[in-house]
């Protein structure tokens, strides 16, 4: 089978349950390099549902979703490291100080990039040796995304990234999402706050 | 294996700062075993010649007791999600974090017998086959409960729902481990046993974790 390189991720006629409720069916769309796609929708249509299938990290009730012609469920080591999930929890270590978390997700993910000029944009530098467990939410997310984007991943899943986030933080990562974009990455993102994506979104999906 | 590593200090530099937490299943251990004197009879003959199995039991169940949170707090906070969906094999996640419990809550296991083992008046020569069996058994019980922990970790109140998937598979470990020890404090040969116990620690470490991991995958859905 021939692929289009640009094409990265496809998602084909999915169809997706939770227990005895069809959540959504006959979704499809496909995301090239470079492009952004925004799934809105009320709470309980399907939004975590869809980004977890989306991930490989459960499997749809039909439908497929591949990842550069490859089924995501399917993939061989080099390509999970390209598609980085971030979903409602932050997988930080409670026990462990935000530094030490950074740490530990930049050798998981073989990443080589210095923590410090990603603490300062986080405004987190003060807090970079105190534990997890004494952080607000909102810098509980901070980390979370910080852990993320030590990653060289070229597909971004982001559930309500903007979650818990002041003004601030909210800008930090919207210009994160627009350079990662910019240089050839994707994303999609599901999202209540849809407006502050006005116009850079090629993809709406409203579940 | 830098990923093996790597999972292995994380989790020891946990447990340290959690060290209550590491505390609570030797101290379950000590108690156990010293209740079963209480229950039956304190006379040295027939401490000795039950003291065996007080300890195999003991042992058995505080290394269950331990493994409940093993794969359940990095599901709670979302660490098990990035784990299965790293570049890494889960299967050698499992196995680090399986190895990183076991240096934690099995080797002073191994430490605690021997007092434990002479309270119970057991001969000085058998000593050294206790702890030797204890320590072929003690990673066959860790891989069991991490199996047991993996299984019921989407299960509210998974804890006991362990125990009882997890005791009867123990089984050969407690007739082995016990079998050996009684074989020592009578001043007989205990190959026999100690092989077989090795044999059962090869099987579940190599089978094992990649069972943890399918369960585990399924938990994560």
């Amino acid at each position: 089978m021939s692929v289009d390189p640009s094409a990265g991720l496809i998602v084909s006629s999915l169809e997706v349950w939770r227990g005895e409720r069809r959540l959504f069916g006959d979704l499809s769309f496909e995301l090239r390099s470079g492009q952004l796609a925004l799934i809105t929708g009320p709470n309980g249509a399907g939004k975590t549902s869809l980004l977890r299938i989306l991930a490989g990290l459960s499997e749809p009730h039909a439908g497929a979703v591949t990842w550069r012609g490859t089924t995501v469920r399917q993939l061989a080591a080099e390509f999970r490291a390209a598609i980085a999930y971030q979903g409602h929890l932050d997988g930080l270590k409670n026990d462990l100080t935000v530094a030490e978390n950074l740490a530990f997700y930049r050798a998981l993910w073989d990443g080589d990039d210095a923590l410090e000029p990603l603490l300062d944009e986080l405004q987190l530098s003060d807090f970079a040796h105190r534990e997890v467990r004494y952080l607000s939410a909102g810098q509980r997310r901070r980390v979370g995304l910080g852990c993320m984007r030590l990653r060289r991943a070229s597909l971004w899943l982001l559930d309500e990234p903007l979650t818990n986030l002041d003004t601030e933080g909210a800008e930090v990562v919207a210009g994160w999402l627009l350079s990662h974009t910019d240089a050839g990455g994707a994303a999609v993102l599901a999202t209540n706050q849809a407006e502050r994506f006005d116009g850079a979104a090629a993809i709406e999906i409203a579940l | 294996m830098d990923v093996f590593l790597l999972i292995l200090r994380r989790d020891l530099k946990i447990a340290f700062r959690r060290w209550g937490e590491l505390a609570t299943p030797l101290i379950f251990f000590v108690i156990v075993a010293s209740l079963f004197p209480l229950a039956l009879s304190p006379e040295e003959a027939q401490l000795r010649a039950s003291g065996t199995g007080f300890l195999w039991i003991a042992a058995l169940l505080s290394s269950l007791l331990a493994l409940d949170g093993l794969f359940r707090n990095d599901l709670q906070d979302g660490s098990m999600e990035q784990l299965a969906l790293s570049p890494a094999p889960l299967a050698l996640i499992v196995l680090a974090k399986t190895l990183a419990h076991w240096l934690v809550s099995g080797v002073p296991l191994l430490v605690l017998a021997p007092f434990l083992a002479l309270s119970f008046y057991l001969p000085v020569e058998a000593i050294p086959t206790l702890v030797g069996a204890l320590a072929l058994a003690t990673p066959t019980l860790s891989v069991l409960a991490a199996l047991g922990a993996a299984l019921t970790v989407s299960v509210r109140g998974g804890g006991a729902i362990i125990g009882l998937l997890v005791l009867p598979l123990t089984a050969p470990v407690l007739i082995f481990g016990a079998r050996a020890t009684d074989l020592a404090v009578h001043g007989e040969s205990t190959l026999g046993p100690l092989y077989l116990l090795a044999a059962l620690a090869v099987l579940a470490l190599s089978l094992g974790p990649l069972a943890c991991a399918a369960a585990l995958r399924v938990g994560l859905e």
